[in-house]
Formats: C-alpha cells, sequence, structure tokens
C-alpha cells in the first residue's frame, strides 16, 4: 500500500546569527539583513515524509505558508525530490499568530484534498512554540504524534510508532491519517540532488515570475508586462516548473480566522531592556587576577 | 471559546507522571494564587489520573482553593486526546479566566490542542504574567484586569507584552523554574470537587504499547554553582573545559542555545527563556554573549562572573565580575586557581 504524505514547512530567520549589524538602533530587529533558511526541523519532517514514499511508495507534497520569498524553501524541498509544492501567500494572512497559522494551513490541507501523513517540524526557530503542529492537527481532526521519532511498524492503515519525550520514550499504536511532528534526532536529512537542482531552480511562483518581469522591463507598459508574464508562466506550466501559489479565497478561508483578526494573541506593547554597563567588577585575565577573584569568592562563602 | 467572564477562576492544569506531580505544577499554583488574588477570585488546579487524588493536598498546599479531580483508567497514562477531552469540558463548564500550563513536554501537546479546539489563545514560555489594563488603539475601548503574558521577542533584547482581551480563557506556558516554588503551607485547606467525563471512540484511537521513563539526570535547579558554556567555546572537544571547570567548583553544567544547537551539549542543560531558569549562588557564563533569551534564565543568579573576549557582549551588564579575555586561556587558569586554594 502507498501513502500519500503533506509536510509543513517555513522559512525562518537564522536567530543563530543575530549580530550587532542585525539590530536597528532602535533595539529592533532589521530582518531584511539577517539571512533566511530552512527552519532545522522541517528538513526532518522533510526527510520523514521522503522515507515513507522509499519504502511504500506514494507521495510527498510540501506546503508553506510565507511571503513570497518563502518560496525557497519550496525549491529546497523539490530539490530533495518532493512530488509537489505549494505556498499560501495572501497579505491578509500577516499578524497570524500560532492558531490562525494552524487554521489558515489546515484550510490549504483540505485543498491539497487526499493524504494519510502530515508531517510538521517539532517547532520553528524563530518562537519555538511547537503549537502550530497540535493546532493543525485538531483544525483537521486528526490525532497528533508530537516528538516523533520513528516508524516501527506500517501495514495498511495501522501504524506503530516511537516518540521521544525527552526523559523517556513511547511507543503508541493508531490508524491513519494522522498529524506527526518530527525531532531533529529523528533522522538524517538527505542533502540536495545535484540533478534535481538543475532541473528545478528555475521553478517559480506566479508572484515570483511577475516580479522578475518588472525588474527586468522597468520602463515597459502594463500590458506589455502582462503579456509577458502570461508567455512566462505557460513556459513554466510547460516544463511543470510552476510553483502553485494559493491566497486566501483558493483555499476557501473564512477570514476572521486568518491575520489579526483570527489571531486570540495580540501584541500590548515592545520594550526593548537598555543594558547598563556598570556595575561590574573587571578583572584582568592575568594568574593574579584570577586568584584574587578566587580568593574573594572562597572568602565570602560563594564557594566551597 | 469561551464567553469573557471576570468571576471566573485562574486555573492551573496539575502535571503528574506516575503518580508524582511535576514540580512546575506546585510553581504555577503559587503564580495563579498571586493572579486570582489580584483579581479577587479563586484559584484551582485540574488534576486528572488514575488514583491519584492524594495528589490535590499538595496543590492546595501551594495556593490552590480548589482541585476538580478527575478519576478515570483512561487518564492513568497522558495521552493527547483524552485529556484534552477533560480539559475542554472541564473550561467549558467551569468558565476560568485564565489557564497556565507548564512547558513541558506533555504541557506543549496538549495546551495547543485545547486552544485550537476553545479558539483561545496560547502564549508559550512566559517569563512573566502580571494583570493590568489594555486600552484598544483604534476604539479605546479599555479592558481592565487582563493577563499580561511576558516574553522575549525573538531578537536583540526586546520584550513582548502580549494580550488576549476577546478569545478567553487566556492561556500561556511557563517554563519550569520561572516562577519561584514557594514553601507549601500544609495547613491550607481547599476543596476538591470530583468530575466526571466522557470519552468518546476517537478519543481513545491511540494505543500506548509500551512506556520508558528515566530519572532526570540533572537538576539544574538545585545547583548551587553552574559553569555555563556558549557558542565561544567553540566545539564538543573544547567543551570538556567547562566540564573541568564546574568538576573543579563542584558545579553543574549549563549551556546556551548555540551550544546545544551545536551539539556541545545536551539540551537539557539550556538555560534560559526555552531551557531552564536558574538562580544558583554563583554562575559562571563562559563565550556567551548574553542575548536577552539566555539572561532570562539566569540574571537572578546571587553572582554572575562572565568570561568573554568581547567588551561590548550584553552578558557583562547583568555581571557582576567580568573577565575580558579568551576563555581557553582563562578557564585553565581558574582551575589551576581553584586548585591552589583547595
Ligand atoms: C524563541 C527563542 C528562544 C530562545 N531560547 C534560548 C534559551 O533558552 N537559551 C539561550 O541561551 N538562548 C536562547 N535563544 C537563542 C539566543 O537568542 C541566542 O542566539 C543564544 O543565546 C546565543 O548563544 P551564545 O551566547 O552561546 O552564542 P553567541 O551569541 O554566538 O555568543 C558567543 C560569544 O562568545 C564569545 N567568544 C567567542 N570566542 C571566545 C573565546 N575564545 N573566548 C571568550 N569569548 C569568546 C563571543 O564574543 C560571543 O559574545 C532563543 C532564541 C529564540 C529566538
Amino acid at each position: 500500500m502507498s501513502y500519500h504524505c503533506i509536510v509543513c514547512v517555513k522559512q525562518v530567520p537564522d536567530t543563530s546569527r543575530i549580530t550587532g549589524d542585525v539590530m536597528k538602533p532602535d533595539g529592533t530587529l532589521n530582518r531584511a539583513v539577517l539571512p533566511a533558511v530552512f527552519n532545522h526541523d522541517d528538513l526532518n519532517a522533510l526527510e520523514a515524509a521522503l522515507s515513507v514514499r522509499d519504502s511504500h511508495g506514494g507521495t510527498v507534497t510540501v506546503v508553506t505558508m510565507g511571503p513570497m520569498g518563502a518560496a525557497e524553501v519550496l525549491r529546497e524541498s523539490l530539490y530533495r525530490g518532493v512530488d509537489r509544492a505549494v505556498i499560501v501567500n495572501d497579505r491578509r494572512a500577516a499578524g497570524s499568530d500560532t492558531l490562525a497559522t494552524g487554521y489558515i494551513l489546515s484550510q490549504a490541507i483540505r485543498k491539497i484534498g487526499r493524504y494519510d501523513f502530515v508531517f510538521c517540524g517539532r517547532q520553528a526557530i524563530d518562537g519555538d512554540t511547537a503549537q502550530v503542529g497540535p493546532q493543525l492537527a485538531e483544525k483537521l481532526g486528526l490525532v497528533q504524534i508530537t516528538y516523533f521519532e520513528k516508524i516501527l511498524e506500517l501495514s495498511d492503515r495501522t501504524v506503530r510508532l516511537r516518540r521521544n519525550v525527552g526523559n523517556g520514550w513511547e511507543v503508541l499504536e493508531t490508524r491513519l491519517p494522522l498529524l506527526l511532528t518530527v525531532l531533529d534526532t529523528a533522522n538524517e536529512p538527505r542533502p540536495a540532488a545535484a540533478r534535481r537542482v538543475m532541473q528545478y531552480k528555475r521553478a517559480r511562483t506566479v508572484g515570483e515570475a511577475a516580479c522578475e518581469i518588472s525588474a527586468a522591463m522597468p520602463d515597459a507598459t502594463e500590458q506589455k508586462r502582462d503579456a509577458e508574464q502570461a508567455v512566462r508562466i505557460e513556459k513554466l506550466k510547460m516544463n511543470d516548473l510552476l510553483i502553485e501559489q494559493w491566497d486566501l479565497d483558493d483555499i476557501e478561508a473564512d477570514l476572521q480566522w486568518c491575520g489579526i483578526s483570527g489571531s486570540p494573541t495580540k501584541v500590548h506593547r515592545v520594550q526593548s531592556i537598555v543594558l547598563t554597563k556598570e556595575g561590574y567588577t573587571e578583572l584582568p585575565p592575568t594568574e593574579e587576577g584570577i586568584r584574587g577573584l578566587i580568593h574573594e569568592l572562597i572568602v565570602d562563602h560563594t564557594l566551597g | 471559546m469561551i464567553e469573557q467572564n471576570r468571576k471566573g477562576e485562574v486555573w492551573v492544569f496539575a502535571e503528574q507522571e506516575d503518580e508524582s506531580l511535576n514540580e512546575v505544577s506546585l510553581e504555577l499554583c503559587g503564580k495563579a494564587r498571586e493572579l486570582a488574588d489580584r483579581l479577587s477570585v479563586r484559584a484551582a488546579a485540574v488534576l486528572a489520573g488514575w488514583n491519584v487524588r492524594e495528589l490535590s493536598y499538595r496543590l492546595i498546599a501551594h495556593g490552590a482553593d480548589k482541585v476538580y479531580y478527575v478519576h478515570d483508567t483512561h487518564l492513568e497514562h497522558y495521552r493527547t486526546l483524552p485529556y484534552a477531552r477533560v480539559m475542554c469540558r472541564l473550561i467549558a463548564k467551569h468558565k476560568p479566566q485564565i489557564v497556565l500550563y507548564g512547558a513541558t513536554p506533555l504541557g506543549r501537546d496538549l495546551a495547543p490542542r485545547i486552544a485550537s479546539e476553545m479558539r483561545a489563545g496560547l502564549t508559550a514560555d512566559c517569563t512573566d504574567l502580571q494583570i493590568g489594563d489594555y486600552t484598544e488603539p483604534k476604539t479605546n475601548a479599555v479592558h481592565k484586569n487582563l493577563m499580561l503574558q511576558i516574553r522575549p521577542a525573538f531578537g536583540g533584547n526586546i520584550i513582548a507584552t502580549i494580550i488576549n482581551y476577546d478569545r478567553w480563557p487566556q492561556m500561556a506556558t511557563v517554563r519550569e523554574g520561572v516562577m519561584r516554588l514557594r514553601d507549601g503551607d500544609p495547613k491550607r485547606s481547599g476543596e476538591i470537587i470530583e468530575e466526571k467525563v466522557e470519552f468518546n471512540d476517537f478519543d481513545l484511537v491511540v494505543r500506548l504499547i509500551e512506556r520508558h521513563r528515566e530519572k532526570r539526570k540533572i537538576n539544574l535547579k538545585a545547583a548551587r554553582t553552574i559553569v555555563a558554556g556558549g557558542a565561544g567555546v567553540g566545539n564538543k572537544e573544547d567543551f570538556q573545559l567547562i566540564h573541568d571547570l564546574a568538576g573543579a567548583v563542584g558545579g553543574a553544567v549549563g549551556a546556551s542555545r548555540a551550544a546545544v544547537d551545536g551539539g556541545f551539549v545536551g539540551a537539557e542543560h539550556q538555560v534560559g527563556q526555552t531551557g531552564t531558569t536558574v538562580r544558583p549562588a554563583l554562575y559562571i557564563a563562559c563565550g556567551i554573549s548574553g542575548a536577552v533569551q539566555h539572561r532570562a534564565g539566569m540574571e537572578e543568579s546571587a553572582k554572575i562572573i562572565a568570561i568573554n573576549w568581547d567588551r561590548e557582549a550584553p552578558i557583562f551588564s547583568v555581571a557582576h565580575f567580568g573577565i575580558v579575555g579568551d576563555l581557553r586561556k582563562v578557564i585553565p587558569m581558574m582551575i589551576k586557581a581553584i586548585k591552589e586554594r583547595a
């Protein structure tokens, strides 16, 4: 029996690279200069799906929600072997908290249609909340297994698997369909396949194609651009290089559950903390300086 | 979601496994007590399990006025769906205004499922919870006495205050150790209310075949001294320096998330917003820049020593002693100095 898998992936700012120049003078983040990367745990989710397909046959579809640039993680997924890639891109989705995001993804997955497994990464590094997976499962009416590590047995509609909760593990058995959030220790994500990179590096969404054409023909009339765009999209389609791009209408999302209005949690205020530099005793990095420090700590009973 | 209920109680989901309560639930009972007093309402805990009624008394001692106890064989070991069913039913019935969960693997599995079913808000990994007012900027509508859910925001030195004024209950998860564990008062009295919840076939569709739990290997919260290493340590081999210094001072090993992500040391050593919050007598930060998410987990340490070769690193702003220098040179000197004194 073969299985249809859907993988939810996210493009995230690389939080391990937050350095001085990433901060604006007002203490907020300048996202533009922070490199955007494939959320690491999502690569493990992708790998888990691909390996189900490797051993049982079937399909793997990736879906992401995000700004146009997030199509990059879809290309990365195509390089690794997915059959189909979809981006949900809509300004009205901006400001979505985890609950609204879960809802929007659930509508996209309903539109994709058939599935036996939905895979998510354990969490995204920009928020570490680990909330979207369980919320998506609930919206789809699916069983959720978080901290998934491996499938032990899969036959027909029954799956036996292992989850690892840090201080122990469990073996669970349930029936398909279900949603899994995948640990980074679950597997070793495969690298991009060179042949597929050659094949898919020119894959584009409609939005990306339009942007590229506008940039290439700054002085052209709108009509001319539109015509050029139609030709380009036709070509992408013919070569199987058009990445599907949906907006909230395409997935029949109820707008009251999307974006800011669909998000119960609201940001009340953001404070930057002013760090005061004074108040600590500086010691020279010398044997003497350090001996003095240790002495002081022993005398006041902090040590020993 | 439930309608706003200003008389609603402040709830804690009481996490128990193998008939023992997770300490974070007791910490949260203390916080719930505080919030409930501010709001002049009652604090309650929800305890689900099989033959665990006895645990109610500890929850009461730590601040709960009431314990809703659900006793059912299906609840003996945690599974998402039956536990979510219990919480959703009880929330719909009693309409608490606030529900708090430990940000443990169990709490992080359960709370978002409940939030989705109740269409309510949920803020992860709060480092502080307060009561305060909020004025909607567009309408000038004032919402009084909301739970302010405070957490470091991604990047920089930014603290965000999150609120939820229309889709109640207001829910948050909190890591272990963030709220102080107060001494329980065994003389406190409270009510134990038994509740019954029915399960359907779907709730029970996951079967637990085998289960294994390990005793916790390290307890950072209890350590008197912590030596923590960050990305600046460089690699797993050099992280031995951190272990060596911890050995010399008789302390535990901590780490920043960058060190954990780099594979230098296991995730159970992580200090910070999404790790453990610690308040040792001495915290030695080596090669840690001091991002707000890290500081949130250690700045209340009684004494902090920072070793970093970048004078501008924000870790120095919370330090009592600072050594601007290469940790590869400084740490061996420290070990030597300690050995000389011993
Ligand atoms: C949602 C979220 C949650 C997070 N939760 C946590 C958390 O719980 N805990 C946590 O720690 N982080 C957390 N982070 C990550 C945090 O923002 C920082 O990225 C992280 O703390 C940086 O770790 P670091 O200080 O080890 O690394 P860096 O910021 O890279 O700092 C390394 C430091 O080492 C110094 N250094 C380098 N070499 C040497 C040397 N030879 N001698 C002396 N000094 C040297 C450098 O000057 C630098 O200051 C979280 C981030 C997000 C977005």
